[in-house]
């Protein structure tokens, strides 16, 4: 291993932008003659429009334009779109509800789109805002999945008249229901996965720009995925074509999802550049992030595992509702179906799982992705069930776990997925030994003796990552291939410009996918740049989600890099006259196998583009070379995380005392970094555990609209975290790599509640289980220990 | 509108402001000084923090012009000839940072910090002394590293 190749926890290159203040996101960036968007949000959950009066708004100084759905309608400007097509049990298609990017004569959820105001300055738009007169009949509100499903309840859309937008199901039920029938014991458990809201550090942020010389619209936005937000804007909303139009996602302040889609405002503010005819700016405050943002999760889930008499697992079904809220985001119907029940199996041989699930419009914000995306919700469930049935059948739950891991692969579970590589032992017995696992006992006395409550809860979690091939998950509805694509251009003087379609927004790429070029090249990480996140500079991409930037997006720059090391061997047989088949590259240097003959990279590169030592017709001139890569398979990253907390019962504050994740990601790059990936998860994992929860009122009013509210883990809710690592390599990807970008957030949660539940004794506490919650719950707890 | 005059950064600067500027859009707006970033609207993620006249105070909830004649570092004025402070060295050695959005407000906090309570850090202590700072990415284990480590070397 090189000091700065695959496999070196280097120093990020990225790093110095940030530390000084010279990064550049969507709201450092200002356009000549720029005007500002300030959006019109609807007050109501639910309500029709019947006149939106601007007169007065029109009026107020500096105010260029007041816009609503008729103007965008009246442009045909088209609806935002859901991009995976789910199918229900009877195989009738999900009823998605139209979305308009301003309301057209409805509102469906409190900070929905109602006008824009474009102004001179932002505080003249958002003075102007106040001045629109909107005419609105109030209509009830329906938040609450159960409600919604009721007959009679308020009906969110038309096409929908149940609010159900899909009973979609997976797995064999019959095979199921034999399963259950021969059970000796089946554990049963009603489950809350809570609502979050993902809160990016960067409130997502336009800037539209349209070019009347050129008839074309630039668009800087906070995105994941600057090529699928094109495609989206200029093939589904009629923006523009994709050749006039260009989006841009610069520096981008994390995403965890919620930077996938494709939202009103973007839309909206590219579109209106032309129509004010000047560059229009919006970025969102930390309020419109809570209310417009997609948030994440909010499942409510009743499961029963089936076991024989020996505790090996003989079937699992679950019953799943998932809230969509009010309207379908991008990716939002396949969370809670095809990113959700094929994650069932867990780690272990389940020889019958049957999944229904629900899809529920509510008069709430859209749900889509967050950080994980329907593989967290899949491993509460399991991981609940799992710690639960071992506490009734009174086996350890560590054993229990072990003697039903899948230990044979490749191991095809009932719900699609093929798990191809992994050793659910190794991470196991690591994380055991890290947590010093064995002397638990001896600390929960100790902690009895304090008048604290100790527990320990464990998590064996797999998740599916890479999000591809793309085959496949056409299949199953997506409406785009999941490939990723590379452009390796190598300079005369030997520097590197790697083009990628991934996006890189606090993973580390500039620097993880430079060591690949490293490593490979032979030529320094400072002599390779990454270009990134501009569809007019890199060819169409895919982005970043689903941790997929090393397994898919490395592993097209690893294509790319086949290209150019064959292309690069000829150029060095010309200079180093010998035969192409005689050359070896190592180290950075060609030469001619058997002699001390040798010629080195920049050398080479230079000798490629001057193009003297060969004849342009036997060989092309020059060194760059781009490719698509389409993975063979999902990843399938697994680890055991362990957490061990205190709760003090007169005050219901938990403490989490320690922390050890034993991942396996295959190869790692950078070692420093999926550190890092690591701890950031699982930070937010606790914060769903412990802190964080969307709660909307009966009325439709988002009562966690602010950090005031919402409760964000802090430096002080959250320990130093034990890492470890234990590896397979992925067979499905030339690098080896599984990914590693959401195993926290997926991992925490169950092993959060699986140790306060063992710290009280019962299974009891909800998440998030704020100190009021786990004190409610202690209670019992208590009053049980004073009558032994 | 009122002229508002300040040194930021060692420079002399003045502008005109609507008198409802907050110092985080003086900055950011008028002296395009984009480094210090805004994360919410109530008070509580601390990217916009700077130092004004040596003390870390939050940017977004000060008005630029009840801090006329002020003396205000930002996260462009911490480096000093070219060469970064240690606290800069110590978030990058310790990957005390991803997207980097939370960084400079997290930075001018953990020099504060070290100004008020020395170059020896428990980590209890950061970790309460970070009340006032949200990161999403990092999980705040290599940010207490990195403060921890960036204390010391503060100390020479
Ligand atoms: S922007 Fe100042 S505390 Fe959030
Ligand atoms: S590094 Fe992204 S918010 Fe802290």
């Amino acid at each position: 291993m090189s000091m700065s190749g695959i496999g070196a926890p280097v120093r990020r290159k990225e790093d110095f932008r940030f530390i000084t203040g010279k990064g550049h996101y969507t709201d450092d960036i200002n356009r000549p003659g720029q005007a500002h968007a300030v959006f019109l949000r609807s007050p109501h959950a639910h309500a029709t429009i019947n006149r939106i009066d601007a007169s007065a708004a029109l009026k107020m100084p500096g105010v260029l334009a007041v816009f609503t759905g008729d103007d965008l309608a009246a442009d045909k400007v088209g609806g935002l779109i859901c991009g995976w097509m789910i199918h229900s049990k009877d195989g009738s298609p999900m009823k998605a509800g139209a979305h308009p990017a301003l309301a057209q004569g409805k509102v469906r959820y409190v900070g929905d789109h109602v006008a824009v105001v474009i102004a001179d300055t932002y505080a003249q738009a958002r003075e102007a805002a106040e001045k629109i007169v909107v005419d609105y009949t109030v209509l009830p509100a329906v938040t609450d999945m159960n409600a919604a499903v009721k007959p009679g309840a308020p009906v969110v859309h038309d096409v929908a008249s149940d609010n159900t937008v899909y009973n979609w199901h997976l797995g064999d039920k019959a095979a199921t229901d034999a399963a259950f029938a021969k059970a000796k014991h089946v554990t049963k458990l009603d489950i809350v996965n809570n609502r979050l809201v993902p809160n990016a550090m960067e409130p997502r942020a336009a800037v539209g720009d349209y070019d009347f010389g050129a008839d074309s619209f630039t668009l800087y936005t906070t995105s994941q995925n600057p090529h699928v937000a094109r495609l989206v804007l200029s093939a589904f909303i009629g923006i523009a074509p994709e050749h006039k139009l260009r989006v841009i996602a610069p520096d981008v302040g994390g995403g965890f999802g919620s930077k996938i889609f494709i939202y009103a405002e973007e839309t909206v503010c590219v579109w209106a550049s032309k129509k004010v005819g000047r560059p229009v700016k919006w970025t969102a405050d930390r309020t419109e992030a809570f209310l417009a943002d997609a948030h994440g999760r909010d499942h409510i889930t009743h499961a029963e595992l089936a076991l024989d008499d020996k505790g090996k697992i003989l079937g699992l079904r679950v019953n799943t509702k998932a809230n969509l809220g009010a309207y379908l985001s991008t990716f939002s119907s396949s969370v809670p179906t095809y990113l959700y029940a094929p994650l069932l199996s867990g780690q272990y041989d389940i020889p019958a799982i049957y999944a229904e699930v629900d899809g529920i419009y509510t008069t709430t914000a859209p749900v889509d992705a967050y950080r994980g995306a329907g593989r967290p919700e899949a491993t509460f469930v399991v991981e609940r069930l799992m710690e639960v049935a071992a506490r009734e059948i009174g086996v350890d739950p560590a054993q229990f776990r072990k003697k039903n891991f899948v230990t044979k692969f490749p191991h095809q579970t009932p719900v699609i997925m093929c798990y191809d590589a992994g050793d659910y032992n190794a991470s196991l017995e690591k994380a055991l030994e890290m947590a010093d696992y064995k002397n638990v006992g001896k600390r929960k006395r100790e902690s009895a003796k304090k008048g604290l409550l100790r527990g320990v809860g464990i998590s064996a979690y797999i998740e599916a990552c890479g999000i591809a091939p793309s085959a496949a998950v056409g299949s199953l509805g997506a409406g785009v291939g999941l490939w990723e694509s590379a452009e390796v251009r190598v300079n005369p003087i030997g520097t590197v410009e790697i083009l990628t379609g991934s996006h890189s927004h606090g993973q580390g790429h500039e620097t993880t996918f430079a060591q690949l070029v490293s490593s490979r090249l032979g030529v320094p990480i400072d002599n390779v740049s990454i270009v990134h996140g501009d569809t007019d500079k890199v060819q169409m991409g895919m982005g970043t989600y689903g941790s997929r930037s090393g397994a898919v997006g490395m592993s097209a720059i690893v294509k790319a890099l086949d290209k150019i090391e064959a292309k690069a061997k000829k150029v060095a047989a010309y200079v180093l006259e010998a035969s192409d088949a005689d050359i070896e590259f190592k180290d950075g240097k060609f030469s001619v196998k058997g002699t001390d003959k040798s010629v080195d990279f920049p050398s080479v590169a230079l000798q490629a583009y001057i193009a003297h030592k060969f004849n342009g017709q036997d060989l092309e001139p020059g060194l760059k070379e781009s490719a698509f890569w389409d993975p063979t398979n999902f990843t399938f990253p697994a680890g055991v995380h362990i957490c061990e907390l205190e709760i003090d019962p007169q005050t219901g504050v938990t403490r989490i005392d320690r922390w050890t994740a034993v991942d396996d990601f295959g190869e790692i790059i950078n070692p420093m970094i999926v550190e890092g990936q690591v701890h950031g998860g699982i930070a937010q994992g606790i914060g769903q555990a412990l802190c964080e929860g969307a709660v909307y009122n009966k009325d439709g009013q988002l009562l966690t609209a602010s950090y005031m509210d919402y409760t964000m883990p802090r430096a002080d809710d959250v320990p130093s975290y034990n890492v470890g690592m234990t590896q397979t390599r992925c067979p499905s990807n030339p690098l080896g790599i599984k990914g590693c970008g959401e195993a926290g957030a997926i991992a925490a949660p169950p092993a959060v509640v699986n140790a306060l539940t063992d710290a009280l004794g019962h299974e009891n506490v909800p998440m998030p289980a704020t100190p009021h919650a786990v004190w409610r719950a202690a209670q019992s707890t208590i009053a049980k220990q004073a009558a032994e | 509108m009122p002229v508002v005059s300040m040194t930021v950064n060692g420079k002399a600067v003045s502008a005109d402001v609507d008198p409802r500027t907050l110092l985080v859009q003086y900055l950011r707006e008028n002296l395009r000084l984009t480094g210090t970033h805004v994360g919410c609207d109530t008070s509580q993620c601390g990217a916009c923090v700077v130092h004004v006249n040596g003390a870390a105070i939050k940017s977004c909830t000060a008005l630029a012009v009840a801090l006329e004649g002020a003396n205000v570092t930002t996260i462009e004025g911490l480096a000093q000839g070219g060469k970064l402070h240690p606290m800069q060295e110590a978030f990058r050695e310790n990957h005390g940072l991803q997207c980097g959005f939370c960084t400079p407000g997290m930075i001018m906090s953990a020099v504060d910090i070290v100004n008020r309570k020395g170059n020896k850090l428990e980590e209890k202590l950061i970790r309460e002394e970070l009340e006032g700072n949200i990161c999403r990415c990092t999980g705040y284990h290599n940010i207490v590293k990195a403060i921890s480590a960036g204390a010391e070397a503060m100390g020479g």
